[in-house]
């Protein structure tokens, strides 16, 4: 079964919604980071959540990730609903 | 106050003070302004997909156009490529023009573009992943990049303008239009305009509906392709891109200590008759009226900037109105648009070449072309640029359908982009 | 003299009323118009039911060419538009052609036309381009919304500034604005202006599925649209149309016309906040109020209606509701406020004009249409909304406020045209 870490989310984020040069985004600090902290807003986090249900064929019930989350909670979320999947 | 702002008696001066382009002629007023002197076209064969097997394959690109050099990061994947273009001269423009949009008041602030086609790519894409992989494939950028209003809307979210900002699609006519609603503006409270317009509809499927009209030159010959008034006319030849304007009114110019390209002196639209109809096109009174609006004479006009169609029925028609108002080879004629194709939205560009010309004092040339069919009787400027007579200039566009519009700008006191 | 702007016809396409009289009798009745989705198979769609038209554009006088070649949303305009010309009574080409103009919004343009005619080229997505020489002559009519404008022009025989006016969900109010604006600098004396919208299609659904914006509420459709309703929970696609026949009120006068009424104020301000996103304080939107009364030289308490928005999403209702207290202070509480998308759905670029239209026939009728399905308010919306059941209420003037995509915010007040006949404009 698929693993599903801060880089992976990090590689689909940047993908769905861009980023910017002068935001850095590696180090420990950014999966404690927040999306509205790196300025990525609703439409960021909806459009991130489409893609992984895709690409790791979960399901993602609304509002379930938000931009208010931080990076490492949302990579934790999506592991906790990996784990129900492979049950 | 009338209902919609305006004030008895009350007329404002709109003037210019700053120009942004992403063209096929260049990205920068002075890069375009350079390859207008210089004749350099911007046509060539398709380059962003595999033209063969399509009935055009020649269109106006702009060249090296990478949007994560000139476009926030975040929103290269969230915007089509009109946007991208829009928001890149958009920012050349209030550079341009050394406005600081945080130092104005927000509401005296407004965006108003043309876009005649919206998000063309963007929407294309969106479409194959819903017909090949299903409805919750749509990314969730569709709902803002695909609609005509993406750019306005951006360009005010970036620059915080929240005046009343608006979008016209109006075809070709589109990118006059828009300068002529941020006059109005101007004159119903708002102190500054970012107004233009960009199109970006060189992707497949945009290629493809615009070949529909059979207005479209065949010619795989960029050279030969698009000679409007010439003899050998045969369409035109689509192109992408646009201009923005940083239009201000007089007393927010002074108040900046800004010079500026040129004045907004008159303004008018009309609608054609139906062919069919009997009554003949509008664009002769349209131009009686944009004049009237300037205060101005026909013999006051220092230079025409034509809306060319290539088509010849409708270089036919261009020609008569020009020789009905101004006389036969009455007034300076050109056509720098054949550098760069029909821009749609991006017709402002037009109006950015004539602000240029004017600073500049020369009347540029229709590069490419020997001269026009002796049986329009216009003066068409070709091989090399002239010297400028009165320092105004009537820019024509007239979009698919009908639309006909003319501006009226007159020379300003800055001349610093003129090489 | 100060030229002024009246409203002397109207014409409607609406979810569940083809025409204007049938469009006040769904509006007075409080009836919902919202149904599952007919018009294309929604299956594996979030939201699935929609305020769809029932439309034969052969029994709405479309000659079989002109339905060839008039995507849905074209036709909706060109039906309105007669409509609108027949009950002005005027009789065109009136006078100079150069006099009349056009004035229509739409938010999404021709998509539908343009998605069909995308599947035919790909062949249902899977091969692009199978052959070019299957796109329909007009294709290129589908991908410029211009082509809805040219349309209506071709119904008013208009020669004069025509415009096509593409401000997202606020298309509507502002092309009606802009219409106005000709008519008051002297560019037209008669203006068609309104706006269209047939955003029922795959494409436009599911991009509003992607931002979750329409309601997942498929089981019950014709209570789906909730707009200030605790249970709201996104908004309920509608398609439609309203053309509004504007003319310079002197000029009405002169023929005898029959006058809804004035259009005493409009303004447009944007948030610059987000393109979907809205502060809960409503600054811009009450911005734009303001400016509209103060254009139209009256206080917060001239106000005797508010046509709102209210398209039923958690954000927009507590904006809007925001918006009113801010600019109308205490006068926002006594007002009645209804939301017409309650019964109609929201058409995107299209319910301004259909929501002004709903203004000029309350003005007429001195009804107040209700908020169809309000049954428990959501506690931040604590106004006057109208549950429910249509009330009789004497009004002189009304607001009605659009919001939209790309954080445009648009405000417009209308009044009966005989109280301020007695001032000035005569």
């Amino acid at each position: 079964m698929a693993e599903f870490t801060v880089n992976d989310l990090k590689r689909i984020l940047y993908e769905a919604a861009g980023t910017n040069d002068d935001v850095h985004m590696n180090g420990a600090d950014l999966a404690d980071q927040r999306f509205t902290d790196l300025d990525y807003d609703s439409l960021a986090v909806l459009e991130l959540s489409s893609r992984i249900e895709r690409e790791y064929g979960i399901t993602i019930p609304d509002g379930d990730l938000s931009h208010t989350m931080t990076l490492r909670e949302a990579v934790t979320y999506v592991v906790a609903r990996l784990a129900e999947v492979k049950v | 106050m009338s209902a919609s702002g305006i004030r008895a008696g009350h007329r404002g001066t709109a003037v210019v003070t700053g120009l942004g382009v992403v063209a096929p002629t260049g990205i920068g007023a002075r890069r375009h302004w350079e390859s207008v002197l210089a004749g350099k076209s911007g046509l060539g064969r398709i380059t962003r997909f595999d033209p063969a097997g399509y009935p055009v394959r020649v269109a106006g690109e702009v060249p090296g156009f990478v949007a994560k050099e000139r476009v926030p990061g975040r929103l290269v994947p969230q915007t089509d490529r009109f946007t991208h273009f829009a928001l890149a001269a958009a920012e050349q423009a209030l550079d341009d023009a050394a406005v600081d949009p945080q130092a104005l008041p927000e509401y005296a602030m407004a965006v108003v573009t043309a876009s005649s086609s919206g998000g063309t790519e963007f929407g294309q894409r969106e479409m194959e992943r819903l017909y090949q992989q299903g409805p919750s494939w749509v990314g969730a950028y569709q709902s803002i990049a695909w609609f005509y209003a993406a750019t306005t809307g951006q360009v005010s979210i970036r620059h915080g303008m929240r005046g009343p900002c608006g979008v016209l699609c109006c075809e070709q006519a589109g990118g006059l239009d828009a300068l002529g609603q941020s006059r109005r503006l101007l004159n119903t409270g708002s102190e500054l305009v970012l107004s233009g317009g960009t199109d970006a509809s060189l992707s497949p499927y945009g290629l493809v509906a615009q070949t529909m009209t059979g207005e479209l030159s065949t010619a795989d010959d960029p050279a030969c392709a698009y000679l409007p008034f010439d003899a050998a006319a045969s369409g035109f030849v689509p192109g992408e891109g646009g201009a923005f304007l940083v239009v201000e009114t007089a007393t927010s110019a002074r108040a900046r200590g800004a010079q500026h390209y040129g004045e907004l002196l008159g303004y008018a639209a009309g609608f054609d008759p139906p062919a069919d109809s009997g009554r003949p096109p509008v664009l002769a009174s349209v131009i009686r009226r944009a004049l009237a609006d300037a205060r101005l004479d026909p013999a006051d006009i220092g230079m025409v900037v034509a809306d060319a169609s290539g088509v010849p029925g409708r270089d036919r028609a261009e020609a008569r109105a020009l020789t009905e108002v101004f006389g036969a080879r009455g007034v300076p004629v050109t056509a720098p648009k054949v550098l760069t194709g029909r821009l749609y939205g991006g017709a402002a560009l037009d109006v950015a070449t004539a602000l240029l010309a004017l600073s500049a004092g020369v009347v540029p040339h229709t590069a490419g072309l020997d001269r026009a069919a002796p049986e329009y009787a216009i003066d068409l400027v070709v091989d090399r640029p002239r010297p400028l007579g009165p320092g105004t200039a009537l820019v024509l566009a007239r979009g698919h359908g009908g639309f006909t519009s003319a501006l009226v700008v007159a020379a300003g006191n800055r001349t610093d982009v003129a090489p | 003299m100060t030229r002024r702007a009246v409203l002397t016809g109207v014409g409607v396409v609406a979810p569940g009323a083809n025409g204007r009289d049938a469009y006040w009798d769904l509006l007075a009745a409080g009836r919902t118009a919202t149904r599952p989705i007919s018009l294309f198979d929604a299956t594996g769609f979030r939201s699935r039911v929609a305020a769809e038209c029932d439309f034969d554009p052969a029994a709405a006088g479309l000659t079989p060419k002109e339905a060839r070649r008039m995507d849905r949303a074209a036709q909706f305009a060109v039906v309105a538009a007669r409509e609108a010309i027949a009950d002005s009574g005027i009789e065109l080409p009136a006078g100079d052609p150069g006099r009349v103009g056009v004035s229509i919004g739409s938010a999404v343009g021709c998509t539908m036309g343009l998605e069909e005619e995308y599947a035919v080229l790909s062949d249902g997505g899977r091969n692009w381009l199978v052959d070019h020489s299957y796109g329909v002559p007009h294709l290129y009519g589908y991908m410029v919304p211009s082509t809805l404008a040219v349309e209506v022009a071709r119904q008013a025989e208009a020669e004069g500034p025509v415009a096509l006016v593409s401000t997202g969900c606020t298309s509507g109010i502002d092309a009606v604005g802009h219409g106005v604006q000709l008519i008051e600098e002297g560019s037209a004396d008669l203006v068609l202006a309104g706006a269209t919208d047939a955003p029922l299609s795959p494409i436009t659904s599911a991009c509003f599925d992607a931002i979750k914006a329409t309601t997942p509420n498929n089981d019950d459709p014709a209570h789906a649209s909730r707009p200030f309703d605790g249970r709201r929970d996104g908004f309920v696609l509608g398609e439609g149309a309203a053309v509004l026949v504007i003319e310079e009120a002197a000029a009405a006068r002169r023929r005898g016309a029959t006058v809804y009424a004035e259009v005493l104020g409009f303004a447009g301000r944007s948030n610059a906040f987000h393109m979907t996103g809205l502060k809960p304080d409503g600054r811009e939107m009450a911005e734009a109020i303001r400016v509209a009364l103060d254009r139209a030289r009256l206080d917060p308490d001239d106000i005797d209606y508010i046509n709102a928005h209210g398209s039923g999403t958690k954000q927009n209702d507590r904006h809007e509701t925001a918006a009113f207290k801010r600019s109308l202070g205490p006068r926002a509480y006594e007002v009645p406020v209804s939301s017409i998308k309650s019964m109609i759905g929201h058409s995107l670029g299209a319910i301004g004009s259909l929501e002004i239209a709903a203004c000029a026939l309350a003005l007429r009728h001195q009804t107040v249409p209700p908020t169809a399905n309000l049954a428990a308010a959501d506690p931040e919306c604590d106004l006057d909304y109208v549950p429910v059941t249509a009330r009789a209420h004497r009004m002189d003037r009304v607001l009605t406020v659009g919001s939209g995509f790309g954080g445009f915010q648009s405000a417009m007040v209308l009044g009966r045209y005989d109280l301020d006949s007695k001032g000035e404009a005569a």
